[in-house]
């Protein structure tokens, strides 16, 4: 065997380990969730809102409640503002401040989350609890929290989606005299639909999978919220906040809950990559 | 013979490169001119200056005049969104709107103006394919995307919403070098018919092309105007060694 064969075959190898890997760690969290599904049946798990493990009731009902509103809360603060900026800097921003405004941007997603939450929790959690009233640490401060880390994904993916647009399409535009800002609603935005449509999935996967912010600031009590100033709880902050003490069918109930948000994040990551592979309408 | 465009001394630039290089022409009103000459030569920079498309791409800057109509475009006081519905354009590439149907790709123009009649909009779409014929191709099928037609369709289309807006000049920039022959004779007759009722300025690399559809050529080299003439004479009988070297075919 010749020495480039050699060096193809050893790259293909260690490919396939973090595939191997992938494959290890699907497998793992199934076998150890599965029996929490067999022993209290699907619908109870998913549907039921109580969960007290020292009484054996395992619902996860409130944590998806409490993701979905956090979520949402973040896509509702977040998407507008990030698509705000990829347009800017796409379209009308200049050169020379987009060369700072980027890497500023992308330096956003460096921020370890721990650092997000302290902010959350020592500026953000006490202006809510002092003007809007409740605890403070609640939907609205995981929302706000996460609205800003999502901010480089959506940004930097809807920006690569706008600049794929063909320049032709502004020129069509602009000489059939359409001002700027009638081609890029025009048509710009409209070429780019699957991209953006992309990077919102994207960072709503983002939103769903984060942890340590959202421990910090949203309270964590296990309830089905009635306003975005009550606390919440997530499935990601339930695993992480239980996992460290659990044994029997309560760890089995957390891998359980890993398995939903597992799930959850598949089905996201595959409509962001439906919508990337769509090219413009035929 | 009325002149409609008027060049005095104009120059263009793209940053600190000269592209187009003291241009004075007279382009007459309800003619076709083509401008000729090898790539590179500032021809379509050149035309893109009739309606100041130049000015869209960063870091490009105009010098001189084009009278319109005995009106400097380059005015402080003219609005280039005005302008680009009086002298519209175009392009190599067929550029529909992606995501607009045929009937909208036409209508959008006059949509932008704040029309929104239905019954105005119908009689112009209808009227616009149909001057640029591909009425009875597209009339069953107007809510299809614009991105569905061939390529020379895609081609008339954009040629339809251009006259939808009621232009007075039209600018081609080699509008059939991305097309196959059958489609690139159907423009060319259109480009005829057109010329009786609008000033048509047509960028080309294809000579027979400049020949079969224009009145006047002019022949540019090096962002130079070398030439400029009846189209018959120039093909004929060029002046300048440089534009019978070139339409002979030892050079581009």
């Amino acid at each position: 065997m010749n020495r480039e064969k050699l060096i193809e075959k050893t790259f293909f190898l260690i490919a396939c380990s973090a595939l191997f890997l992938l494959a290890l760690i699907t497998v793992f969290i199934f076998k150890e969730g599965i029996g929490i599904f067999l022993k209290i049946g699907f619908a109870k798990f998913i549907f039921s809102p109580d969960w007290a493990p020292s009484q054996k009731q395992f619902g996860l009902f409130s944590m998806i409640m409490g993701s979905v509103w956090i979520t949402i809360g973040a896509l509702i603060i977040g998407v507008p503002l990030s698509l705000s900026v990829s347009i800017f800097l796409a379209e009308f921003c200049p050169k020379k401040i987009a060369r700072i405004l980027k890497p500023a941007i992308e330096l956003l997603a460096g921020i370890p989350s721990v650092v997000y939450g302290f902010i959350g929790v020592v500026i953000l959690a006490p202006l809510i609890r002092e003007y809007l009233g409740g605890p403070g640490l609640s939907v609205l401060a995981g929302s706000m929290v996460l609205a800003i880390m999502i901010l480089p994904t959506v940004i930097s993916i809807s920006l690569d989606a706008l600049h794929a647009v063909p320049k032709s399409y502004l020129e069509g535009s602009l000489a059939l005299g359409a001002t700027r800002w009638q081609s890029v609603y025009m048509v710009i935005i409209p070429a780019a639909r699957s991209g953006i449509i992309a990077s919102v999935i994207l960072g709503m996967g983002r939103a769903v999978g984060e942890t340590m912010a959202v421990i910090m600031v949203s309270g964590n009590a296990v309830r089905i919220p009635h306003s975005i100033l009550e606390p919440v709880r997530t499935l990601t902050s339930n695993i992480a906040l239980e996992l460290g003490y659990a044994t029997g069918m309560h760890r089995e109930a957390l891998f359980g809950t890993g398995m939903v948000l597992f799930v959850i994040i598949m089905i996201l990551n595959t409509a962001a990559y439906v919508f990337t592979k769509r090219k413009v309408r035929k | 013979m009325k002149n409609t465009i008027i060049t005095n001394n104009l120059n263009a630039y793209f940053g600190k490169t000269h592209a187009v290089k003291d241009i004075n022409m007279k382009i007459g009103e309800r003619v076709a001119t083509a401008i000729i000459g090898p790539s590179g030569c500032g021809k379509s920079t050149f035309i893109r200056c009739l309606n100041r498309m130049h000015e869209v791409i960063p870091g490009t800057s105009v010098r001189g005049d084009v009278l319109l109509d005995g009106k400097n475009i380059y005015d402080g006081d003219v609005d280039p969104i005005e302008l680009r519905q009086k002298v519209g354009m175009v392009f190599q590439k067929p550029t529909p709107f992606p995501t607009l149907s045929i009937y909208e790709n036409v209508s959008v123009g006059l949509k932008l103006n704040g029309i929104n009649k239905k019954s105005y909009l119908d009689e112009i779409v209808e009227e616009s394919l149909k001057k640029a014929a591909l009425w009875d191709e597209v009339k069953d099928k107007l809510k299809a995307s614009g991105m569905s037609l061939s390529g020379g369709q895609q081609q008339r289309l954009c040629i339809a919403r251009a006259l939808a807006v009621k232009p007075e000049v039209i600018l081609f920039d080699e509008p059939c070098s991305a097309l196959d022959p059958i489609s690139t004779t159907k423009i060319e007759e259109l480009i005829q018919q057109l010329k009786q009722n609008y000033t048509i300025v047509i960028v080309t690399h294809n000579m027979q092309q400049a020949a079969r559809v224009s009145d006047w050529t002019a022949f540019f080299l090096l962002g130079e105007l070398i030439e400029f003439g009846k189209t018959q004479e120039i093909f004929t009988n060029p002046k300048d060694k440089r534009t019978e070297a070139y339409i002979t075919g030892r050079f581009g």
